[in-house]
């Protein structure tokens, strides 16, 4: 919104200015624009659709294989992202047959505490699901949930709160 | 606990004089705000020099009359219906007062109810007795004594504080009576949590578990001398069931996974709550003689937060089978199952009145958490309050007052956090931050412990 109100502004202006003063107002509307573009940046490049999508958080169980997926609020529905993370996941796992896991599901903290740790259990269980579908066996996976007991970022913002909606892949062994 | 209440079977309650069934004395009103609290006067309750002496030996308090007569003052001045006036304008002495008030006296600094009191020391046990007295009118309107061990004398001024709430409300009061709570400390990513217990004015309070892992949820039985709670035990989420008194402590059924959301029915016989299992959550009921589990819900949604109607005929719970987390009522077969809130947002932690006539409830809307209570078919929803985040509303024993947490929104530093106990008057008056010695979450309330 900020950076249209200036641009209408600013081409109303530019028609009555010479070329000079034209040519540095031009550079100062880029400025404009450009950090406007970069502030917003940061809030949403790392989430998409409430989905966290940066990798601040991520740890890995192995070279390229991400640790964990994220949800949007009140979903347990897994995107694509994270369906390329498990499918990663499941190589590594059938590549190390005697490994165990516990796949973590954690809540943010906008929901009642119950509600939440059914929740993280729930989130876990697409995760489960999916890696089983990859050929990997039910008995080398447990489910445990924090619901919102156990958060990665303590802010109070839609951002951290994203970074909490996650399911994380733990070497049980 | 049980020692406890065996000790106080050795309260002799002796009713000196009966009620008298009286026209037109004092009355206050509980079903509106109060905001014109009753003045009243606690006189300091009288003790003689031999018995004060050997109580302070004994308990270490100056003057166990002065204390016990400030515990009821601090009760009647929490529960938001009486307005306790300043010692300093009383000018008749404890001893006199209680022998016979000079009523003109008591009226010049406008107190419209009196208490006045007497303890000694008979065979080392104490012996309370106190009056209620209706200035106005210069009539007593109760009097009782009791005789019990010394180191019972805070519930001592609990239980005047309940007759005399009883007394001139017409309701039981809820002052004797414990808190079961979740103490918390450390960061917020990694917060440590133990059982704790108090009464419910803050004293006496005690951890009951180390910290070691994490627990959630603890609730009381009929009696309150059980709990049931959740624990992270071996990291193994299971329902657990903690005797107070001897500190034994028992995992609850044999369930291959997470069980959570505890709670005692009515009888105290069984004890309902949540079982996880591949992404859904189902309502479960276990009788604790027969070790009978017995499966209520079934339905691939999250059903949770169960919780019976007092005469155990019904069950309130919540689920997202709608899509989102509403409001349920079903008998406690699991038949009948009727949604019941259908305001704008999220409902959550449904919990039936002891009276029988309401649900409290949270409910999260446009990013704000709210506490408030509905009819049991979901009609006359009344928010009471609104913040950042509070949930988990547990009612006084006499159906009047909620407790619950709040917790606060945290910096970008991780920095402001803190979560506390609250309470609020059903009316949606009188809300306070309830003192607790750390942070402190998932309050339940105790029935009244001497009844």
């Amino acid at each position: 919104m900020n950076i249209l109100s200036i641009r209408n502004i600013d081409q109303g202006a530019i028609m009555k200015l010479n070329k000079i003063l034209k040519n540095t107002l031009l550079v100062v509307i880029a400025c404009f624009a450009l950090s406007a573009c970069a502030t917003k940046k940061v809030s949403t490049s790392q989430m998409q659709s409430d989905v966290y999508t940066g990798t601040d958080t991520i740890e890995y169980l192995a070279s390229g294989v991400p640790d964990r997926v994220f949800f949007a609020t009140n979903e347990s529905v897994l995107t694509t992202a994270s369906r390329e993370t498990l499918r990663k996941q499941a190589a590594w796992l059938r590549k190390n047959s005697d490994i165990t896991i516990v796949l973590e599901g954690h809540a943010d903290e906008r929901g009642t505490r119950e509600y939440n740790l059914a929740l993280g259990e729930r989130r876990a269980n697409a995760a489960k699901d999916y890696l089983m579908t990859y050929g990997i066996s039910s008995d080398r996976i447990s489910v445990l949930s924090y619901g919102k007991e156990r958060p990665v970022d303590s802010g109070s913002n839609p951002l951290a709160w994203s970074k909490n909606r996650r399911s994380v892949t733990v070497k049980a062994n | 606990m049980k020692s406890i209440i065996n000790k106080f079977l050795i309260l002799l309650l002796v009713i000196l004089f009966f009620p008298i069934k009286s026209f037109g004395l004092i009355e206050v009103d509980i079903t509106r705000g109060n905001l014109n609290p009753l003045p009243l006067a606690v006189s300091p309750l009288s003790i003689d020099e031999k018995s004060k002496k050997s109580f302070e030996n004994l308990l270490k308090k100056k003057n166990i009359g002065e204390e016990i007569s400030s515990i009821v003052e601090n009760n009647l001045k929490t529960s938001g219906l009486f307005n306790p006036l300043n010692k300093d304008a009383f000018l008749q002495a404890p001893d006199i007062a209680n022998l016979k008030p000079r009523f003109e006296d008591w009226n010049l600094i406008k107190a419209q109810a009196l208490i006045t009191g007497k303890v000694s020391n008979v065979d080392k046990k104490l012996r309370v007795e106190f009056r209620l007295w209706d200035v106005l009118a210069g009539k007593e309107m109760m009097a009782l004594a009791f005789t019990t061990v010394p180191t019972n004398w805070r519930r001592v001024g609990h239980i005047i504080s309940d007759k005399v709430y009883e007394r001139l409300t017409g309701e039981k009061g809820y002052f004797d009576t414990r808190i079961i709570y979740v103490a918390e400390e450390g960061p917020k990513t990694k917060r440590i949590k133990k059982l704790a217990i108090m009464d419910q004015d803050g004293a006496n309070n005690k951890f009951l578990t180390l910290g070691n892992e994490l627990v959630l949820t603890p609730r009381f039985n009929p009696t309150s001398q059980m709990v049931t709670y959740l624990s992270y035990f071996r990291n193994l989420p299971r329902v657990y069931l903690l005797d107070i008194e001897t500190g034994m402590q028992e995992v609850v059924g044999d369930f291959p996974g997470m069980t959570f959301a505890p709670r005692f029915s009515p009888d105290g016989k069984k004890i309902i709550m949540s079982f996880a299992n591949d992404g859904k959550s189902d309502i479960y009921t276990m009788d604790l003689e027969n070790r009978i589990v017995e499966k209520i819900t079934n339905h691939p949604s999250i059903d949770t937060s169960p919780s019976y109607s007092p005469d155990g005929k019904y069950i309130c719970f919540n689920s997202d089978r709608s899509g989102y987390q509403q409001i349920y009522v079903m008998k406690s077969d699991g038949s009948n199952v009727k949604r019941i809130s259908f305001g704008n947002g999220i409902y959550g932690t449904p919990v039936w009145s002891p009276r029988g006539d309401l649900i409290a409830f949270t409910k999260l809307h446009k990013g704000k958490f709210y506490i408030g209570v509905m009819r049991t078919d979901g009609s006359g929803e009344r928010l009471l309050t609104e913040n950042f985040y509070q949930e988990a509303p547990s009612w006084s024993p006499n159906g009047r007052v909620l407790i619950f947490y709040r917790e606060t929104k945290t910096d970008e530093k991780g920095k402001g956090f803190s979560a506390k106990l609250w309470s609020i008057d059903l009316t949606g008056y009188n809300e306070r931050m309830v003192k607790t010695p750390t942070d402190g979450s998932d309050p339940s309330w105790s029935s009244l412990l001497s009844n």
